[in-house]
């Protein structure tokens, strides 16, 4: 009960930090852009991989199923939009139109997943849900022919960026004489998609729905004998954790102007469930930080090795790509060498955690 | 008919790798109940050291034969050196840590050693020195090589070692108590921890033979070899019942077939809509329909209400 009552309450109590929070996210695009349109478009990723790792957080965060295929669904709303709004069919729908349409198709992709899969315990489902995402992948790669429907490997092009009337995110506009780039715009689009995504975490975790993924986390037996419909339960987190998985999807179609089934590999998924991980899972504040840690800490890599080693040997000895992606590998190892939890793990995690070990 | 016979023949080579590849995932699996990500990746190494030895011995004049059992043998202790490390310094710190703690670890794992392997062997692709003379065979319509022969021999002689070590040694006891209840056989004065590295080394030592049989079977080698196959073992292991070592290895030949069959079919099948390209997907489309159907695999017991 203490927790419900912590919840609800900061909004109130911690004004200045919200004021704070809200400074720094208007400053972000601009400060970034001191160091290139490639630092917005980083600082983009960072907040579409918050989204991502939000709805799937729901999925494993609170309802504790191990969905290792997560990226299928993302997958499958980049697609819609691209197939939608790209001269690939002639199509150019709205956006407004096509992102409920990519969500309700991810949704609908969900529970075709999720039904049949769902009384598979943990590992069996983690694996059943991985081998989703590759089918899916491969279907993307291969379905060009006979019928050209995602046109293959080589993706789709071309796709158009959102558009209201003649306000296109994907220009500059000057607004009171200052000039706001395409990425920019992108960015403020997603902080406001990722302060939806943030709300409705918070209201799920202490909703009668949330307190259910809770007692199937915790035993599904229990929950079950208390009346909860657990499949009906599960198949919800299922279903919710894919829209906002079609949605983020749809956002990166537009976004990006490109998809290929490449932008979808498994490795994606294991990323995106990493960031739940390793920052905090079910943990809200945790899951954003390992989020945008994780986005960001290969790109700092990316820039601080080459000189580094310059500096340090003289020239380049180790290939900075495979360097880059072995630190990278290394430091999620170290995190849960010294952190099991996650790196802000929810308190209430932490004290079990600390009980079972005494 | 011939394809048939063909396809079968092809399939149980393969299926034969994915078995011992899948052998090392259920064992580890069985006894502390970790998915380790990273076991593909010791696989992988265990080619490349194969590789790396062959090549470096192919001019010393020693008959074929003897250098590739020399490359086998150091791949299959660089391995177990590997995986008894992997044990040490990733795992065991994290035992009794939340259950998906070791997974992410795992999966760090599995990325570091990809880009080590990288690092030392490069990023493209490595042919392997053919040093058997390929000899091919005819039965009945369909074609095998003495390749495939020696590696069906050779994984069949492995798993009955296996199923020796596992059902008649101390070792193997300790094992079997362990899987089944760690506190208990730890009172029964098993030494656990040493149970759990031996299952790592043994796993690795069948992962490194298992990745001489690719090299040599398709003579060639990847720095990223290891994920595919790994992610395919891994399958064979959960088609069988994961921790259930009979069931690896059915797993694992059952899946090698099936996917020969189906790269061999698919087009007749659907009317050439799909054609062989959707190899890759037979394995888990199986996969999910024997999951639906028998939630703990072809051969598993069922679980406890642990999610």
């Amino acid at each position: 009960m203490n927790d419900q009552v912590k919840t609800s309450v900061p909004w109130q109590r911690h004004w200045m930090a919200v004021v704070l929070i809200g400074v720094v996210l208007l400053a972000v695009p601009f400060v970034a852009a001191l160091g290139g349109q490639a630092w917005v478009r980083i600082a983009n990723f960072a907040i579409l991989y918050v989204f991502l790792a939000l709805g799937l957080n729901i999925v494993v965060g609170y309802a504790g199923l191990l969905d290792l295929g997560y990226v299928a669904f993302y997958a499958v709303g980049a697609y819609v939009y691209a197939l939608l709004a790209s001269p690939h069919f002639g199509l150019h729908l709205p956006f407004w139109v096509i992102l409920p349409v990519g969500a309700g198709i991810a949704c609908i992709f969900g529970m075709l997943l999720g039904a049949p899969t769902l009384k598979l315990r943990g590992d069996y489902l983690a694996i059943v849900t991985l081998g989703f995402g590759e089918i899916i992948r491969i279907f993307l790669n291969n379905l060009n022919a006979p019928i050209n429907v995602t046109n293959g490997a080589q993706g789709i092009t071309l796709i158009d960026p959102i558009r209201i009337g003649d306000f296109s995110f994907a220009d500059t506009t000057t607004v009171l004489g200052v000039a706001i780039s395409g990425p920019q715009k992108y960015y403020f689009l997603l902080v406001a998609l990722a302060i939806m995504v943030i709300i409705v975490n918070i209201r799920l975790q202490n909703s009668r729905v949330g307190r259910a993924w809770q007692a199937i986390r915790e035993d599904e037996v229990a929950a079950k004998a208390c009346g909860i419909n657990t499949r009906n339960i599960k198949l919800l987190a299922f279903a919710m954790g894919a829209s906002f998985g079609g949605i983020a999807g749809g956002v990166f179609s537009a976004m990006q102007g490109f998809v290929s089934p490449e932008s979808f590999s498994l490795m994606e998924s294991i990323t995106i469930l990493a960031m739940v991980v390793l920052g905090g899972m079910g943990h809200i504040p945790g899951v954003i930080l390992g989020a945008i840690l994780l986005t960001a800490l290969p790109e700092v890599l990316r820039y601080g090795i080459e000189p580094l080693q310059q500096a340090v040997f003289g020239r380049m000895i180790i290939d900075p790509e495979s360097l880059r992606m072995l630190i990278f590998g290394l430091s999620m190892v170290l995190v849960m060498r010294f952190r099991p939890a996650g790196l802000w793990p929810s308190p209430q995690r932490r004290r079990e955690l600390a009980e079972s070990a005494n | 008919m011939d394809t048939l016979l063909q396809q079968l023949i092809n399939g149980l080579t393969l299926g034969a790798v994915y078995a011992l590849v899948a052998l090392g995932y259920t064992m580890v699996y069985g006894i502390i109940g970790l998915i380790n990500f990273a076991h593909g990746e010791v696989v992988m190494i265990g080619t490349m050291v194969a590789f790396t030895v062959i090549v470096s011995l192919a001019g010393s004049g020693m008959p074929p034969l003897m250098i590739l059992g020399i490359g086998l043998l150091i791949s299959v202790l660089v391995c177990m050196a590997l995986g008894w490390s992997l044990e040490r310094v990733a795992y065991r710190p994290l035992r009794g840590a939340p259950r998906l703690t070791p997974l992410i670890t795992a999966i760090g794992m599995s990325m570091v050693l990809q880009n080590v392997a990288m690092i030392i062997w490069g990023r493209n692709y490595i042919t392997f020195p053919p040093m058997i003379e390929k000899h091919i065979f005819t039965v009945g319509g369909a074609t095998f090589t003495n390749v495939q022969v020696a590696i069906v021999t050779l994984a069949a002689l492995v798993m009955s070692g296996l199923i020796y070590l596992v059902h008649r040694t101390r070792l193997g006891m300790a094992m079997r108590a362990t899987a089944q209840n760690p506190q208990v056989a730890s009172l029964m004065g098993v030494d656990i921890n040493r149970v759990i590295a031996m299952a790592f080394v043994i796993g690795s030592a069948l992962g490194a033979v298992a990745g001489c049989m690719v090299g040599s079977y398709y003579e060639i080698a990847h720095y990223q070899m290891g994920f595919m196959l790994g992610l395919k073992a891994f399958t064979a292991a959960v088609l069988g019942g994961i921790g259930n070592l009979a069931g690896a290895m059915a797993g694992g030949i059952l899946l090698g077939v099936i996917e020969a069959l189906g790269a061999g079919y698919i087009g007749q099948l659907t009317g050439d809509f799909l054609g062989s390209h959707y190899q890759d997907i037979f394995a888990f489309i199986v996969l999910i329909v024997v999951l639906m159907f028998r939630p703990s695999g072809l051969f598993g017991e069922r679980t406890g209400d642990r999610a």
